[in-house]
């Protein structure tokens, strides 16, 4: 009997019917810029911890914090320990938590810091040494755009960026991805120009959601869908995510930016690709982004901006049962800001199956409430064999995917109104929902994604010529809105400004109350 | 809500289940299977506890089938549970007692789930698991060897036993070490594995099927060496040309990796619950052809030793 052979990708443990084997990663440390910023300590440290009870991070798995604080590892250990507490979705357990605290470093520096870095390199030579990261490392930005160029010369310069052998060297970035075409480029020329591009994971929370790859297993896996999911059927698309919230905070980098470069430019419009595009070949990185890539490029904007877009600045007003100040009002945002906090397109997508079908998509703060969904609706029977009266509480069918919050799946038809004598039809829904039917337990998206980037599976990870599409359909609206002036007031906890309304009616249609 | 029905039929349970459901509406939403867990009184509040558990992630309807004395007169005396009391599920809790105990898969017929598969569960003792007119409604069958009175000679019975659909909890048990080594295998020097010993209690089954994997896997010879009862699977020790990769666990808590030329990683190899293991059970529905590996083929190929 002679051993199984064991070579570079052929694992004699490893099958592919072996669903139950988890998929653990490598011997790797992550480094985490902006440790102290909120997403890291929202997010970020309780998905890694997550990820950590789950048994899915490598043993020896190191993390090392960079922020200006004064801060040393023990201290550093006691902060993650509380995010931990406060943020993890998995019960917090003592050994999962001292295997991943013994781990856990902190280096004090500024991003044009030299030593600091220095310091950095050595920090992650002493984890090969004393923990086995084995010189793989992730390196996640959750800084400000603007600081990429520094830290990623600093990362060049100490020697950082490059991986020895068969070692790997991966960097991470969070949106804004630029703010048009033009700085898209530049940003991702920074990054390019130390890391290689498939070494670059742009993180799109949102396509770490369950219910968005549900999406792709709504439409690919089912005979029920895909044959109604075209111009013959489909009258239209509504893509939204509204916010309760104001800008809480993030006067600086959102005043100037607005709604439509925030939200649109990257969820929505990967929620428009996701819905739109062609089957893939494969769910590989490659086959899917093509798909992605090909509808993007597909879709354009109608020739009147002034008809086809609505923008809109919320005003006070109550949301909800809480009193709120309007936009121009909120601490750090100038008085005569022109910024839209909503923002409202219609697009086509130019290919034989979506000819004819808007999508309408439409993002916004204080909204009435906070939720996000694709709506496909679809057109009206060609005849109904009842009376008029019999179908005037008739909409139309549709089925609405819903990310956030209470993920699910929302199927809308008619149906008979019981009683006696007449016969009359109304909208009824049946309901699939995440939370019941999976999952109280569904990872969190960034659990989903950081484990990707250290097992280095790219394909939610947007490529730069998704971000470069996305920016291609924006900038002609920008352009437009700059023109413009003020945008429309609307009212804080309504559905948005009456020319977001307006856009709709034209077309004798009407925004879903989501 | 807990309902209870003294000496009731399984109409009443049914029109019961149906009231329920319209009462409470959501209730109805997104069942993924029927769990039917077949178990004596002393052990049924402990299975259903974990059921509710594992069903956070696999909402179900769970019937309990408790068998009561066999001597007496026929009797079924139900309670229902939805709401709260059932986390995402509703539990049905049937105690049969008298001549009923015999027809157990007959009293569970009416009440199973609409076109949803069905998955039966021997929290302890099991027989004739696939023939057993429980196992044969059942498309996925989950015993748990390691509660045996005599866990090594129950997955002999298993293997010989054996049907698809079969699936055993001491088998998940093993799925982190499983990952840990096949991930140990993923990455350079890339050797092939000439000899292996896994270490485990004497009456550890999750041990004895890691062997019969590996057996089956790496296709060199596998030594099952024996530690003392109750310490559960111990030591993996896979020979190769530059060295042994070496999993450890001397306290069913903590772990260690070694590999050489490499510093000792530590890591959490904490063994998983009931639930846990359970849930791990109901996320797959078919198959599962690396057990039956392992089982069938692997097992006859370790060779049994004494000590370590």
């Amino acid at each position: 009997m002679s051993p199984a052979r064991v070579a570079r990708g052929i694992n004699p443990l490893r099958q592919a019917d072996d669903l139950r084997l988890p998929q653990i990663a490598g011997p790797c440390a992550v480094v985490m810029f902006g440790v102290t910023g909120d997403l890291a300590r929202k997010k970020l440290l309780p998905a890694i911890y997550d990820l950590a009870g789950r048994g899915l991070l490598p043993p020896g798995f190191s993390l090392v914090g960079f922020a200006r604080r004064d801060w040393d590892d023990a201290t550093f250990a006691e902060i993650v320990r509380e995010e931990v507490k406060a943020g993890a979705r998995t019960p917090f357990r003592e050994e999962a938590w001292r295997n991943l605290a013994d781990g856990l470093r902190f280096v004090q520096g500024a991003f044009d810091d030299d030593a600091a870095f220095d310091e950095l390199a050595r920090t992650l030579e002493k984890l090969d040494a004393e923990r086995g990261t084995d010189g793989n490392a992730a390196f996640y930005l959750s800084i400000p755009p603007g600081a990429f160029d520094t830290v990623c010369s600093q990362l060049d310069r100490a020697g950082l960026a490059a991986p020895d052998g068969d070692s790997w060297r991966r960097v991470v970035i969070e949106k804004p991805f630029g703010h048009d075409l033009a700085s898209a480029r530049e940003l991702n020329a920074t990054v390019e120009r130390v890391f290689p591009a498939d070494s670059i994971f742009r993180i799109d929370h949102y396509l770490g959601k369950e219910t968005v790859q549900n999406l792709l297993a709504l439409r690919f896996a089912n005979q029920l869908f895909e044959p109604v999911w075209n111009s013959h059927y489909v009258d239209h698309v509504q893509i939204t995510m509204a916010e309760d919230i104001g800008i809480a905070g993030r006067a600086g980098y959102y005043d100037g930016i607005g709604a439509a470069r925030d939200v649109i430019q990257n969820h929505l419009l990967q929620l428009l690709a996701l819905t739109a595009m062609e089957q893939p070949n494969s769910f590989g990185a490659n086959e899917l982004r093509a798909e992605k890539e090909k509808v993007l490029a597909a879709v354009r904007l109608p020739d009147d901006l002034a008809t086809a877009t609505a923008r809109g600045q919320y005003t006070a007003g109550w949301q909800g049962s809480e009193k709120v100040i309007g936009y121009l009002d909120e601490d750090g945002i100038d008085p005569k800001s022109t910024t839209e906090t909503y923002a409202a397109l219609k697009l086509q997508v130019h290919t034989r199956r979506w000819a004819g079908v808007p999508f309408y998509l439409r993002t916004g703060k204080r909204l009435g409430k906070r939720v996000s969904e694709i709506a496909v609706v679809f057109k009206r029977a060609p005849h109904l064999p009842f009376a008029d009266t019999a179908t005037e509480e008739l909409g139309q069918n549709a089925i609405v995917i819903r990310v956030q919050p209470d993920e699910g799946t929302t199927l809308r038809f008619g149906s008979k109104v019981p009683g006696a004598g007449s016969m009359e039809v109304r909208d009824v829904t049946m309901d699939f929902s995440y939370g019941s039917a999976f999952t109280e337990s569904s990872p969190e998206a960034y659990e989903r994604l950081i484990l990707d980037v250290l097992l280095g599976e790219p394909p939610l990870f947007p490529r730069h010529e998704e971000v470069e599409l996305s920016w291609r359909i924006l900038d002609p609206v920008e352009r437009f809105w700059a023109r413009k002036g003020r945008p429309e007031e609307y009212e804080s906890g309504s559905w948005g400004p009456s020319s977001a309304h307006e856009l709709l009616a034209r077309d004798g249609r009407e925004w879903r109350l989501p | 809500m807990i309902t209870d029905l003294p000496d009731t039929t399984t109409k009443d349970i049914s029109k019961q289940l149906v009231r329920l459901r319209n009462q409470t509406g959501a209730v109805a939403l997104g069942r993924v299977m029927t769990l039917i867990i077949v178990v004596d009184e002393a052990e049924a509040d402990a299975a259903v506890e974990a059921a509710v558990h594992a069903s956070r992630q696999h909402p179900s309807r769970i019937i309990a089938l408790v068998s009561g004395t066999a001597r007496g007169a026929g009797r079924l005396d139900a309670q229902v549970r939805v709401g709260n009391s059932a986390g995402g599920s509703e539990i049905v809790v049937l105690r049969m007692s008298g001549a009923l105990t015999k027809h157990g898969a007959s009293v569970v017929t009416p009440l199973l789930a609409a076109d949803t598969p069905i998955v039966a569960w021997w929290p302890g003792a099991a027989q004739d698991v696939a023939s057993s007119p429980i196992g044969r409604l059942a498309r996925r069958r989950i015993t748990d060897t390691s509660l045996a009175k005599d866990p090594r000679k129950a997955l002999q019975r298993r293997r010989a036993e054996y049907a698809d659909g079969d699936t055993d909890m001491a088998w998940a048990r093993a799925t982190r070490w499983r990952g840990l080594l096949a991930t140990a295998l993923d990455l350079p020097p890339f050797e092939p594995v000439t000899a292996v010993t896994v270490t485990g209690a004497s009456d550890s089954a999750s041990t004895d099927l890691l062997a019969g994997w590996l057996a089956a896997r790496l296709k060199c010879p596998v030594r099952r060496a024996k530690s003392a009862p109750g310490t559960g699977l111990v030591h993996v020790r896979m020979e190769r040309k530059s060295g042994p990769i070496e999993l450890d666990r001397p306290d069913r808590r903590n772990g260690t990796l070694t590999q050489p030329g490499q510093p000792t990683r530590r890591l959490d190899l904490t063994r998983p619950g009931t639930a846990e293991s359970l849930a791990e059970e109901l996320s797959r529905l078919g198959a599962d052809e690396v057990y039956r590996e392992a089982l069938v083929k692997g097992l006859p190929r370790v060779t049994n030793t004494r000590g370590r």
